[in-house]
């Protein structure tokens, strides 16, 4: 469906063979395509400027070696500084406390819950001793689903289902865990919007309430434009240590993840890419950065050159 | 001190003292219309047709190029309905009216369901739900929870259950009881998963058996806060069902949809309603001249 990074640059590269040297002259047209690939794949349209220029000023002037055309120099550039960016950050897990406390929060539909259950499969093959913890509320059914999958991946639910706070809820929970020698903690919160005052004032309740070791914002990676926003403003309220990528199982190429790791500057510690609870795995930069350039069959070209 | 900017603001403030829409006024066009999600092609031919315009016309003032650039937007969505739904009618001879509710996880699907009963039901119609996610956690559950805040009947089978038998089922029923509008519940699919989108197109054909031009509407439901896998959604979808009417969530947070410009620029499938909360009242008719309007509304 989409032309190959790659492609693109050397078809802006093509009438300029025979030079040697990435100059500002030469190098406009190819800025504006990996501008416009970055956008294709829904990265934010100022952090894909922002990006490019970074881009135009490490290649101008880089001396361009014989067996490569500048082009394929250019995608190198491109992959590696994208890489960096999408890593960077040192990521690690915090699961130290008795018990540990994690925090899931996002929008609507972004996949909490079902992160919920991955994550406490994860861990307890880990060896730990999960509890999860229905603190939504409002969502139809949201205690039934967490139910579903609690016992899917044979982890204990804490609820309760006549209680209107989620900020008791979780308090109540982390009781219950010290009771049951529980040692982590993962409470699964209600999908809101960014601008609901009400419901972001809900969940910086409960985090000031249960001091998490880990907050993990849950973000679908077919969000668009406004992931910056929403990154933002979960960012402002919560402080998060991790971003959590979901439905990576599509197609989409998931440009939302350089927007927010640009933005926010935290590390995304899981994605997930199905709905079934064993298909949690570690986030590999390299990957994502292919996947946004759109250039999965390229790398063997430039890891060559 | 935050200045509140309307993007018609700044195309004025670009385009002060200039006789021709230049470079800068184009440039800052373009942001607004990514910034939405529009899509680079789709900006790329809103661009080049005010591009035309202005060619033409020689002299473009302002005003004229809102109106021109309005104008260009509304014309992309002519096949989205002016004012149809507002009474949420059915059409006639068509009884019981089947409604498939299509989409990828987590967009809103069950919870549009659950503003449709409510509309239709406030319009007088008999409603029965269909609850063919037997997949998802709880999937029958909040679908059950939704018929009773509405008041309208489900047809249900245990979790597992084939969701054609579901559906089939459904309609049988609702042909039985005499209901006006049946609508199924699907469970959410990535559009790339061929098996998912084939067991679409099983439930459409043992539906047909019991009425053979149902499902008369087949719904798909869009996030508006995806990007532009939308328009991969809207095609792969199409392709696997035929889908005739789009639905786009969550427009109650900041982002603007505007991908379904690209999509009823490319599919000329109409959209019909928008979500714009988690309650039953919030749903809304889509009105394409307050959507133009809201894709450039005041913003920081
Ligand atoms: N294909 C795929 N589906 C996913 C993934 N993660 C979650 N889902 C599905 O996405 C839908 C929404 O997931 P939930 O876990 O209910 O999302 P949530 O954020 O808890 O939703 P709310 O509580 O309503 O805000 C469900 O259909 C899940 O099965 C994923 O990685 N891949
Ligand atoms: N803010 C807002 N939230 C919405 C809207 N529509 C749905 N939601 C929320 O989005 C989440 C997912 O909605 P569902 O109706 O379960 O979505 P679905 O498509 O049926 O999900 P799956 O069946 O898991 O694929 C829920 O938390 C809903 O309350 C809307 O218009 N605005
Ligand atoms: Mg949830
Ligand atoms: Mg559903």
């Amino acid at each position: 469906m989409f032309e190959s990074l790659s492609e693109r640059l050397e078809g802006a590269f093509k009438n300029l063979k025979g030079e040697a040297k990435i100059t500002e002259l030469n190098i406009a047209a190819t800025v504006k395509e990996i501008r416009r690939a970055l956008v294709d794949a829904d990265v934010n349209y100022k952090i894909a400027k922002e990006f490019t220029d970074k881009v135009k000023d490490i290649a101008l002037g880089t001396k361009v070696i014989n067996a490569v055309s500048p082009g394929q120099l250019m995608t190198k550039i491109v992959k590696d500084e994208l890489a960096n960016l999408m890593g960077g950050t040192e990521s690690s897990f915090n699961i130290t406390g008795n018990p540990a406390v994690i925090l899931i929060a996002g929008l609507q539909g972004s996949g909490k819950t079902t992160f919920s259950g991955k994550l406490a499969n994860y861990l307890k093959s880990k060896g730990k001793s999960p509890l999860l913890v229905a603190a939504d509320i409002y969502r139809p059914a949201a205690i039934d689903q967490l139910m579903v999958l609690g016992g899917q991946v044979g982890v204990e639910v804490y609820s309760e289902r006549e209680n209107k706070n989620a900020v008791e809820i979780a308090q109540n929970a982390i009781k219950e865990a010290r009771a049951k020698n529980k040692n982590v903690v993962i409470i699964d919160t209600a999908g809101r919007l960014a601008v609901d005052e009400v419901m972001m004032t809900e969940v910086a309740n409960i985090k000031s309430a249960v001091n998490p070791h880990e907050i993990l914002f849950v973000v679908d990676s077919m969000t668009g434009q406004d992931a910056v926003n929403t990154a933002k403003a979960f960012n402002e309220r919560l402080d998060f240590s991790g971003v959590v990528l979901t439905k990576l199982d599509g197609d989409t190429r998931g440009g939302a993840a350089l927007s927010i790791k640009y933005t926010v500057e935290k590390p995304i510690k899981f994605v997930s890419s199905g709905e079934k609870l064993d298909t949690l795995d570690v986030f590999y930069p390299e990957r994502m950065a292919q996947r946004i350039l759109g250039m999965g069959d390229i790398t063997t070209l430039v890891e060559k050159a | 001190q935050k200045t509140k900017e309307n993007f018609f603001t700044k195309i004025t403030k670009a385009i002060a003292g200039k006789s021709t829409v230049d470079e800068e006024v184009l440039d800052q066009l373009e942001e607004a219309l990514i910034g939405a999600d529009v899509g680079l092609d789709t900006t790329i031919e809103i661009i080049k047709r005010i591009e035309d315009r202005v060619a033409r016309d020689k002299y473009v003032n302002t005003s004229e190029l809102n109106s021109i650039l309005q104008d260009e937007i509304r014309a992309m969505l002519v096949v989205s309905p002016e004012n149809s739904y507002k009474d949420f009618s059915t059409p006639a001879g068509k009884k019981p009216y089947v409604i498939l509710v299509v989409g990828v996880n987590g967009v809103g699907k069950t919870t549009t369901i659950g503003k449709l009963a409510y509309n239709f039901t406030k319009a007088g119609k008999n409603v029965l739900l269909g609850a063919a996610d037997t997949f998802r956690a709880a999937a029958v559950d909040q679908l059950t929870i939704w018929s009773d805040r509405t008041g309208v009947p489900i047809v249900k089978q245990p979790m597992g259950s084939d969701p054609g038998a579901v559906a089939f089922d459904t309609v049988q029923s609702g042909v039985a009881r005499g209901s006006d509008v049946i609508i199924i519940d699907t469970a959410g699919r990535l559009h790339n998963k061929i098996y998912l989108m084939e067991e679409l197109g099983k439930i459409k054909r043992v539906v047909q058996k019991v009425i053979p031009d149902a499902p008369h509407e087949v719904l798909l439901v869009l996030d508006g806060s995806t990007g532009q896998n939308a328009v991969e959604q809207a095609k792969q979808f199409t392709a696997a069902t035929d889908v005739t009417a789009l639905a786009i969530t969550k427009l109650d947070g900041t982002a603007k949809g505007g991908v379904v410009l690209a999509i009823a620029n490319q599919f000329k499938i109409p959209v019909k309603f928008i979500g714009v909360g988690e309650k039953m009242e919030d749903l809304l008719i889509f009105d394409k001249h307050e959507f133009v309007d809201s894709l450039f509304k005041l913003e920081d």
